[in-house]
Formats: C-alpha cells, structure tokens, sequence
C-alpha cells in the first residue's frame, strides 16, 4: 500500500478529495466519515454550512475568548492610560476639580475596549486559520476552484492511520462522491 | 411547512430574491461585474464627475493650508460653521451602514444581504470624508497627532475630560472596526474573484487579498463566530460614536446646545440620514447594473420604514427641543427658539421641518413604498434635510447666544462650498471605484440565502 500513496516526485499524497453538489450531501458524507473512523478530514463550502463543523469533529473555537482577552486589554489599558496622562503625567488642576475625574475618562475607555477587542477577534481568526497562507495543496485539485462558487468538497487526508488510498476512494464513492480526486502535496 | 415568519408578513409576499437562482448563477453574476473587461460608459461617468471634484477638494485643501483658515467664512461668534456641520453629516451618513451590517445580523434580519457590503463601503468613505474636516479644520492639520497621547518632548497630554478628545478616539475606533467587519466580510468574496479571475494579475492581486481563503469548514466556523463577535462589538459602538459627536455640542453652555436628548436625537437622525444616503444609492445602481433580482423593491420598502421610523424618532427630538426651550423658563432658550423659526436663518429651519418631517410622511403610505422614484425623491429630501438640521443647531445657536452685542451673522465662502462639493465627489468617485474592483454584493451570503429560500420552498 505503501507505493501507491506515494506519486511521481515521491512526496506522499495530502489526501484524497470527494466533491458533491449541496451542502446536505456533504454534511452526510461528512457524518459518514466520521462515523467510519476518519478523524483527519476538512470540508470546503462556497458558505458557511450548518452543523459541518461539528459533522467533521470541531466544535470548539477560541474566537470569543481572544476577544474577551482583547476587551479586558483594551478596557483596563485604555483606562490607565488616562489615569495615567491626567493624574501622573501631566496633572492639570482646574478649579479644585479632583485629577482621577473617572467618570469623564470612560468614553474613551469604552472606544478602546471595542477597538482593541476588535482587532484581536480580527486578527485571532486569521491567526487561528492560519492565514495568510500562500499554498495549501488542496489547491492543486482542478475542480476545487468550484469551492467557491457551487461545490462542495470532502477531504480526507492522508495522515489519517486509517486513511488508505483504495479503501479511501471506496469509501468515498459508496457515500456518494460525484467525483474523487487524489490531493497532490 | 412552517408557520409564515413575521418578516415573511411584513414583506408582504415581495421577495428577497428573484426565483430562479442557484449558487453558480449568483456567484457569477456578481462577479461578472467586477471580473468584466468591458467598464460600462456610465461608470466612466459618475467615476469622472467624482474624480474632478476630488481635484476641487485637493485645491481647496491646498489653499486652506498654504494661505490659513480665513478662507473659510468661520469667525467669532460662529467659530464652528460648514467644517463642523459638513462632519456631523457625514459621520451620520456613515451610521446605516453599520445597522444594516451589525445591528440587523444581530436580529436575524435576512433582507440585509444584499445590500450590507456597499452599505459597509458607504460606511468606510462616508467617515473618511468626514475626517477630513476636523483635520483642516484645526487649521493647522500637520499637528494633528498632538490629539494622540505619546511622550511629546513638549511635556504635554491631550485632555481627556475633553469630549473634542472623545471624539477623536471614537471617530477613528468607529473607522478601524469599520473597515475590520468589511475586510472580513470581503475574504470570502475575495477567494471567489481569485477562482473565477483568468487573467494573471487581477488573479495575482485578489490571491494575494484573500490570503488562501480555502472554505474550509473549520475557519468557516471560526469565522462566523469571529463575525458575530464583531457585530456585537459594533452595535454599541455605532450609538457611541454619534453620542459622542453629540456631547460636543450638548457639554457645552451654548443654548440650543446644552440639552440632554442630544445623544438619542442625534443617533436617530445618524441613522436617518445614513438609510437615506444607501436608497440615494441603492435605488440608481440596481438598474445601472440590473441588480433588481438581487435588491429587490422589498429592500427598498424595508429601508423606506426604517427611514419613516427613524424620521418619527428625530421629530420627537425637535418636538422636545422646542417644549423644553418653552418650559425651561430660561429667556436665552426661549430666545434661541423663536430665533431659529422667525429669525434670520428662520427659512433654513422651516426648509429642514419639510425635508425632514413633512415629506417623509408620504412613507405612510403603502403604494408608495415600492415606487422607486418617490423613494429616490424623498431620500434626497432627507438627505438635504438633515444637512440643514446640522447648519441649524451648529450655525443658528452660535450666531446669537447670550450679549446681544455679540451677535453676527454666518455664511459660507466659495470654499467651504468647494469643500462640501469636493467631499460628495470623494465619495462618488471612491464608490465607484469600489463598484468596479470588488464585489459590491456580499456573494457568500447570497448563496447561503439560495440556499434557505430553496429550503423553505422545499
């Protein structure tokens, strides 16, 4: 088995790739697979598709605790840094007003809460997606440019223990694939 | 089949889309719209009429910068005239975008998918544009960066008890997240032209924008909770940020100023205006670029309500200005008042409660709601009338506050006039010019809205 997941310029395969032609068959197939054993597996959809994730065994994402992370940065830093200005660095006394006049110093630090949390789930999901990301072999399949227009795709990959290029493709078939594709590194 | 959804209801059997399409179908043609060789004679057009007054804009920047201020007709009392009010404008202008893309994906609302991507872009130029003003009108703008705190061999800190300040972190906070939500909306999109585009550098470039985009079901996961995180962020943020322009005014002694019912007034009338700016839009481009199975006459019907909505909301606010200037019992309140009806910039204040409030009561009226032309007409009502609303509360309140002996008069100088002109040419062109290299439509959300339409007829 060993010669055949290996191609012509001797780097194993990424995977092996089904396509289908709605988000339902490709959630069942996703389902399908997962039940079947395949843990090392990603689907592609021209949109967000309900329930795939957790079809493919990923339920769980950091998004909202970075961004709660960024809020609380930005929250405390943005306050301070106003205590900081108004009180320690350049106290300005106006009339006996107190200098720690907190109350005039939360609009900004509302607006720094949003912004740093802001950038932090905006660059968190890139960082987590692992984006930018020049090259991604799936991107050798042809048909996978379809991915982003009316395709969708399964991809199981070739790192998976139980992943094996003839039984694979069986599998793949049996539950439906339209077509079968091997993924070259 | 379920029971009918209440927007189902509200919209009255009007579709959000045209029947008929699939996802290749609308992937392709709004694609096609960017990715065509062929840019149609009218776009060569509005791009141009905006492009020269751009040129209007940099030579009346120019000229305020190399020779002074004076060039603009600003002077004791009415220290703030057409710089102030032109941004007050624009910001709000900026804030229907914000709704359509955050506030109505919070409530589920379907029907903003067509319309959220320009209505984002409208957002991004529209606060550009109003950058601008604040920036010349400091005067001396190449000092711009001593709002920022950061240790200045002056010894010096902004003043953060200062709403000015406020305004400068939330003006430029409102355009970061602004642009954020629209990139990430964008990425998606991007990936979609990088596939569909056969030459080798518009191919190059949007590979390059969409950063490897692959669809992958797990960033997609990640990425609509990303997305939803950034909606709820910029709820709140879109009522601060008119809130605080409104606390430049209403922390201030200035009578026709100094009122409470600034903050909500000022959001609603943001809004307002903002709906009005995207049916000024939305309303020519669907037949320029024969987008009306995609905008459909029940967006421009949903945006017509919110609009009379809204409009209702800033009735109530000069309702409530001119009872509390009565009941108040303040003479300097009274007299603001009676000044802004019958005095000299009276005719402004009548012109701003028929743009404002009289028109837009023809919303009520049902066959009107999915006539085009009247929609057009009555967003362009709006949109000169909360112009007005701005000159008057900034313009009529300065002019005549408290010593009669220091009363004056304000107008406008050729410049203040080229700048407005020039920022509306800014925004034409940049719009344009987004039109015509990125996909004005979200496509990603359209095909996941075929695919719930198909699923509710299924």
């Amino acid at each position: 088995m060993a010669e055949s997941t290996v191609i012509k310029n001797q780097l194993p395969l990424h995977g092996l790739m089904a396509e289908f032609d709605s988000p339902e068959h490709l959630v069942d197939a996703a389902r399908r697979a997962f039940a079947a054993g395949y843990r090392r597996m990603d689907a592609y959809s021209p949109f967000p598709v309900d329930g795939l994730a957790d079809a493919i065994g990923f339920h769980h994402t950091r998004v909202p605790l970075i961004v709660l992370i960024g809020g609380i940065l930005g929250c405390v830093g943005g306050f301070f840094l106003q205590y900081w200005v108004a009180v320690i660095d350049y106290p300005i006394n106006i009339g006996g007003r107190p200098l720690n006049s907190w109350p005039s110093f939360i609009p900004v630090t509302f607006e720094l809460t949003i912004l740093i949390a802001s950038l932090f789930a905006f660059f968190g999901v890139l960082a987590l997606n692992g984006l930018p990301m020049p090259y991604h072999p799936v991107f050798n399949v042809e048909r996978f440019e379809l991915a982003s227009r009316n395709r969708f795709f399964l991809c199981i990959e070739a790192v998976d223990p139980r992943f094996d290029l003839d039984a694979t493709r069986r599998f793949l078939e049996e539950i439906g694939s339209l077509g079968t594709y091997a993924v070259e590194p | 089949m379920d029971p009918k959804q209440p927007e189902e209801i509200a919209g009255e059997g009007l579709p959000l889309l045209e029947p008929g399409h699939t996802f290749g179908s609308i992937t392709d043609k709004i694609s096609s719209i960017v990715l065509t060789g062929r840019t149609p004679r009218f776009w060569y057009v509005c791009f141009g009429v905006g492009f020269i007054f751009v040129l209007v804009l940099l030579f009346c920047i120019a000229a305020v910068v190399s020779i002074g201020i004076g060039l603009f007709g600003v002077m004791i009392p009415v220290a703030w005239g057409f710089a102030i009010v032109n941004f007050v404008w624009w910001i709000g202008i900026g804030h229907a975008g914000t709704l359509i893309s955050a506030i109505l994906l919070l409530l589920r609302q379907k029907w903003r998918q067509s319309i959220n991507r320009f209505a984002e872009a409208m957002t991004l130029f529209a606060v550009a544009c109003a950058g601008i003003f604040p920036l010349i009108h400091l005067g001396r703008p190449w000092f711009a960066y001593w709002l920022f705190p950061y240790p200045s061999t002056m010894g010096i800190q902004p003043q953060f008890r200062s709403p000015l300040v406020w305004d400068v972190f939330a003006v430029s906070t409102y355009f970061t997240v602004s642009l954020l939500f629209w990139f990430l909306g964008l990425i998606p999109d991007l990936a979609t032209l990088r596939d569909r585009a056969r030459g080798r550098v518009p191919r190059f470039i949007y590979g390059m924008l969409a950063m490897g985009w692959r669809g992958s079901a797990q960033h997609w996961h990640r990425y609509e909770s990303a997305y939803l995180l950034l909606a709820g962020l910029a709820t709140p943020l879109v009522v601060s940020v008119h809130t605080v322009v409104s606390f430049d005014f209403a922390v201030a002694l200035v009578p026709g100023w100094h009122s409470t019912i600034f903050p909500p007034y000022f959001v609603a009338g943001a809004i307002y205006s903002g709906f009005a700016m995207v049916l000024t839009i939305a309303i020519p481009l669907r037949r320029l670029y024969g987008l009306e199975d995609f905008i459909t006459l029940r967006h421009l019907k949903n945006m017509g309500i919110v609009m009379l909505a809204t409009g209702m909301i800033v009735a109530y606010g000069y309702l409530m200005e001119t009872f509390m200037a009565w009941y108040s019992g303040d003479i300097f309140e009274k007299y603001m008042m009676m000044n802004r009806m019958f005095g000299p910039y009276g005719w402004m204040y009548w012109l701003l409660i028929l743009f404002n409030i009289l028109i837009p009561q023809l919303l009520w009226f049902r066959s009107l709601h999915t006539n085009e032309l009247v929609l057009f007409a009555i967003a362009i009502c709006v949109n000169i009338g909360m112009w007005l609303e701005r000159y008057v509360i900034i313009v009529v309140s300065l002019h005549r506050d408290f010593m009669p002996s220091a009363w004056g008069m304000y107008s406008g100088t050729i410049f203040d006039y080229g700048v407005l002109a020039g920022t509306l040419g800014l925004f034409l062109a940049l719009l344009f010019l987004f039109i015509r290299i990125l996909p004005m439509i979200s496509i990603f959300e359209m095909r996941e809205l075929v695919h719930k339409e198909e699923g509710r007829s299924a």
